[in-house]
């Protein structure tokens, strides 16, 4: 019974609640990693979520069959409808050599919850419908009621354990691979990498394609797992797309790191800030108890963070990829 | 066989055609994406043009729309000319509305409207640039990458203007009734204090709008006659170049960042004094109009030409005030931000033909190119 008492406790809970909020913005943190790391700045994150959320709800609701397949194909059209949206930001900042802060901005305006997202969850007829399937928790190696990790770990739903699987794709992708190799050159000095016979071209595209797949995938989180259903508006992802952002810095674009920011930047802005309030704790002052405080820090944190690296040190071994931002243009270098 | 080369020069009659063409061509594909979803092409926009620019309501709801895109396009077109990217347009924009705001509940209604309206533009000009100069100075003495910090600062300034509302004690927040304390909302503005506006027949030109296009030809004059703006310039296109001339890229840095919050800012002041007359912390109120982000578009259509930049707000406010007043069943929601970010890709691969120049040819022809013209020319096909 002690067992049961623990894993009910209120830290167990939010730590519970932390990992569930943290997935979908460490699955959009992966995508917007790999293109980061590639030198192009999405900023479109939170569009590119918010059009997988409606078109994976879309497909769950549509698709007959056993729910396990159903999930399957829901989520891989939610990637799909990621992909399309970055193939947008991709051809005019690879291709055209557009700004990528004002295409990225552009595409979260175009996809965003005043944009695509609304008029296809209203067009297709989503408004508050009842979800037909979503994510159940699965007890993975019958340890759910292991004090504490159980609960927090293995009690979860499928996409939890996806994304921790992915994290050490993307880590050993990065890392291990020639491939990963050949994309942070890029990322790094593209003139270097073009030098060397890797197509800068191919290597941007494939991977800001990936990341909006993955902001997808992210995105579908919401609709299918955390809060099954689509309801019109902002207010559906809630700004997980610009913490995922703010995470791939605050991880110093480390995918490892990643995982574990996540979960941090989604206890703040999930479970915690509810639970805070409803206990009463005298010793903290007020105002660093309010859930304003609270949502604010993973911004706060991360521009020290942004402080942090770009000293002289922490900038060699910590930075940002060189060539961010910058189009690569082979007769201008 | 497509190559892409650079323009030695940028003709100005380009520079003015492109963004038109631009416009024009994704109207048409926008014909396509209506009619395939089985909308009239023709009908939707005729209903769009008619709600956004015909009659005095029509316009008093277009100018209402674009006042805020106005100083937002404008405090985005003084930064990213020095290829400083403020986007924090959105933030600057809150703590501009919160200081505005703060100015007038402080001051009380038995001032005159003139010392109401300089003062709270006061405060809120100078609100916004503390608050872009946040991200400046880390910019000019940590090196940061203001992109980032800016995009940060602005949650941390939307958190801070819901926690004066909603969950503290503040000056700000009206605790006079049962019903204000139970449902929070900010002390609204004495009749006396609304800003006054500008009424042509049924016309009505708010002050703010009014403003913000004295705050362009301001910056008009900023870029093209002084010392100031010519060292913007410089500095914007080569950082290296200024410092060997011995501009002080850090000073101007901070000074443009200033300028830049200070214009966003008084976007702030002008929608609680125009518009609104209470400081709106809901999620449907400031937080939930994107007038920052949207701003930053304005500012990129326009090419970051102050009056270029104002023409093409009245168009981005129009549009959104029309899809406002349109929504229904055969005009759905989300059209129009569809419609905006269209517009949006158009321009910015319109982009690439005024600063490039795109040949059809063979390879022979293309080493008989690179003769003529200096820059050597890329091949995009093999």
């Amino acid at each position: 019974m002690i067992l049961a008492d623990v894993n009910n406790s209120f830290l167990v809970i939010v730590l519970a609640q932390a990992v569930l909020y943290g997935t979908p913005i460490l699955f959009a943190a992966l995508g917007e990693l790999l293109a980061e790391r590639s030198g192009v700045l999405n900023l479109g994150v939170e569009g590119m979520m918010l059009v997988g959320a409606v078109m994976g709800f879309w497909a769950s609701q549509r698709c007959p069959g056993p729910t396990a397949l159903v999930l399957f194909l829901a989520v891989l059209t939610a990637a799909f409808a990621g992909l399309a949206m970055a193939a947008i930001h991709a051809f005019l900042c690879v291709s055209l050599r557009a700004n990528q802060i004002v295409s990225g901005l552009a595409l979260t305006i175009f996809a965003g919850g005043l944009g695509l997202s609304a008029y296809l969850g209203n067009n297709l007829g989503l408004a508050d419908v009842p979800p037909a399937h979503q994510f159940s928790n699965i007890d993975l190696f019958g340890l759910a009621d292991v004090p504490v990790l159980g609960p927090v770990l293995f009690h979860q739903s499928a996409l939890v354990y996806a994304s921790i699987v992915l994290t050490g794709v993307v880590a050993f992708y990065l890392a291990r691979t020639r491939w990963g190799l050949n994309v942070r050159a890029v990322g790094e000095s593209p003139d270097a990498a073009d030098t060397m016979g890797i197509s800068v071209t191919h290597c941007r595209y494939a991977h800001v394609l990936v990341g909006g797949a993955l902001a997808g995938v992210a995105g579908s989180c919401f609709t299918l797992s955390i809060t099954p259903g689509w309801t019109s508006g902002d207010s559906l992802v809630g700004g997980a797309g610009w913490i995922a952002v703010a995470l791939v810095i605050f991880s110093f674009w480390r995918p490892e790191l990643c995982l574990f920011g996540a979960w941090l930047f989604g206890g703040l802005s999930g479970g915690l800030p509810a639970a805070i309030q409803a206990r009463d704790y005298k010793v903290i002052p007020m105002f660093f108890r309010t859930p304003e405080f609270l949502n604010a820090l993973p911004y706060i944190a991360t521009i020290v963070v942004l402080v942090v690296i770009a000293t002289g040190w922490a900038k060699r071994r910590l930075g940002a990829p060189a060539a961010l931002g910058v189009p690569y243009v082979r007769e201008e270098r | 066989m497509i190559r892409i080369e650079r323009r030695l020069e940028q003709p100005l009659w380009l520079s003015v055609a492109v963004p038109f063409a631009a416009v024009g061509f994704s109207f048409l594909v926008m014909a396509a994406v209506l009619a395939i979803t089985g909308h009239s092409p023709i009908d939707t926009y005729r209903r769009l043009f008619d709600a956004a620019f015909i009659g005095p309501a029509a316009w008093t709801a277009t100018l209402q729309s674009a006042t805020p895109l106005l100083f937002t396009g404008l405090a985005a077109s003084v930064a990213f000319r020095m290829k400083l990217y403020n986007i924090g347009a959105e933030g600057q924009l809150y703590i501009g509305a919160i200081c505005g705001a703060g100015a007038a509940i402080w001051l009380g209604p038995h001032h005159g409207i003139l010392l109401t309206v300089v003062f709270m533009c006061a405060c809120a000009a100078g609100g916004g640039a503390l608050w872009a100069l946040i991200a400046g100075a880390l910019k000019a003495f940590a090196r940061t990458s203001e992109i980032l910090t800016t995009l940060m600062l602005n949650y941390v300034a939307g958190q801070l203007l819901t926690y004066l509302i909603f969950d503290s004690a503040s000056p700000w927040r009206d605790v006079s009734t049962v019903q204000a304390r139970t449902f929070p909302q900010a002390i609204p503005l004495a009749d006396g204090q609304f800003w006054p506006a500008w009424t042509p027949g049924d016309y009505v030109i708010p002050l703010g709008f009014l403003i913000a296009i004295g705050v362009a030809v301001g910056l008009t004059f900023l870029f093209r006659s002084t010392r100031f703006g010519v060292e913007m310039n410089v500095i914007g296109d080569s950082p290296r170049a200024a410092r060997y001339a011995g501009m002080r890229t850090r000073r101007k840095i901070l000074a443009v960042m200033g300028l830049s919050g200070a214009v966003a800012g008084l976007g702030g002041a002008s929608q609680v004094g125009d518009f609104t007359h209470v400081l709106d912390a809901s999620p449907q109120g400031l937080q939930g109009a994107n007038y920052g982000y949207t701003g930053i578009v304005v500012a990129a259509l326009g090419r970051y030409n102050p009056f270029a930049v104002c023409l093409v707000g009245v168009l981005i406010g129009g549009l959104q005030n029309a899809g406002l007043f349109l929504q229904g069943p055969d005009f759905p929601s989300g059209l129009v931000g569809v419609m905006q970010g269209i517009i949006l890709f158009c321009t910015l691969g319109g982009e690439l033909l005024i600063r490039y120049r795109v040949r059809f040819g063979s390879p022979a022809r293309a080493v008989a190119a690179v003769d003529e013209a200096p820059p050597a020319s890329s091949e995009i096909a093999p």
